[in-house]
């Protein structure tokens, strides 16, 4: 490594990294894999995986490394891992009233218990977070309060998106009120609004995250 | 008289135990149906290793999971707190079968949850 090489890592030492591991967490349905889309194509021109309605269809980790963001003139290159929904209870009956046959309920169901387990092991390999909510729903969940405690913990910087801002009910300033010491943006992943403003948070929090 | 049994935990109970024994106490007593309220819940790392044990446990038709709801922990702890290794205490948690405890309302000063009969 010539001089200018160890310069940079030690301000990167300082300062931060300026490739992180971005982990996309919630509960399921709040639209991980919709954000984890957005990004990816906003800045890639490419997609991470398939959205559905039926809770659980993300079932395994999906990876996107090396995507780019820019600010200003600040920029933050970023791989994205949108993990399964963190849920307390899987019942494969729920996916029946979604109109999939037994059989395959039970499969999903079994498979969704195993994301979990995934998406909780992934929070050791994580430079920062972004935590999704939908804010139509209540934001006062044990799911929320353990992922955020959990990152807490572990000293790991938490960026909250308010998702769904588009649809009517949503009140994102619930969710500001539930975790006040927390970064809050007001996001529709699925239309976009308000997603530069995500960007410009992302770069300024997650560009101070240290890899451990 | 059939009924749910709820049962209070002291913090004393849990602190004597490790974090392994503290989830399968957790475990073993709600998939028997019953409904534990902790007097001191369980840290995050704890309430994660929780859920995963959980999810490895949960049997469709038998067991699907469970309903926990508990207050955050309280303050902020200083740099010098954390590199001693302090942590913030838990707070009161109520942890039971997915299937006979639900959640009807929470915020930051109240949890209301129903109980179901057998």
């Amino acid at each position: 490594m010539g001089l200018l090489g160890k310069l940079k890592a030690a301000l990167q030492s300082i300062f931060g990294k300026k490739h992180v591991r971005i982990g996309i967490y919630g509960p399921p349905n709040a639209g991980k894999t919709t954000l984890a889309n957005r990004i990816a194509r906003d800045w890639s021109g490419d997609v991470v995986g398939s959205v559905s309605e039926i809770p659980h269809e993300t079932r395994r980790a999906q990876k996107k490394d090396n995507v780019v963001i820019k600010n200003g003139n600040s920029s933050l290159t970023i791989d994205i891992i949108d993990t399964p929904g963190i849920a307390t209870k899987v019942d494969f009956h729920e996916f029946m009233e979604h109109g999939l046959n037994e059989e395959d309920s039970r499969r999903r169901a079994k498979e969704a218990t195993e994301g979990v387990i995934e998406a909780i092991r992934w929070l050791d390999n994580v430079d920062g977070v972004i935590l999704l909510m939908d804010s139509t729903k209540n934001p006062f969940t044990q799911v929320n309060v353990t992922i955020i405690g959990n990152l807490e913990a572990r000293d790991l910087p938490v960026l909250i998106a308010a998702n769904k801002i588009d649809l009517d009910g949503s009140t994102p300033a619930t969710i500001k009120s539930a975790f006040p010491q927390h970064d809050v943006v007001p996001i529709s992943a699925l239309t976009g609004y308000n997603i530069e403003m995500l960007y410009e948070v992302m770069v300024k929090l997650f560009g101070k995250a240290r890899r451990k | 008289m059939a009924g749910i049994k709820v049962n209070l935990i002291s913090h004393q109970k849990l602190e004597s135990m490790s974090t392994d024994e503290k989830i399968d106490f957790i475990l073993k007593e709600v998939k028997q149906g019953e409904v534990l309220v902790l007097e001191r819940g369980l840290t995050p790392e704890e309430q994660s290793k929780l859920i995963e044990k959980t999810m490895e446990e949960i049997n469709p038709g038998k067991f699907i999971g469970i309903e926990i709801e508990g207050y955050r922990e309280e303050g902020k702890l200083s740099w010098l707190q954390k590199a001693l290794g302090k942590i913030r205490p838990p707070r009161m948690t109520v942890i039971g079968p997915a299937d006979k405890l639900k959640t009807v309302h929470r915020d930051n000063d109240v949890i209301k949850t129903v109980i179901f009969g057998r």
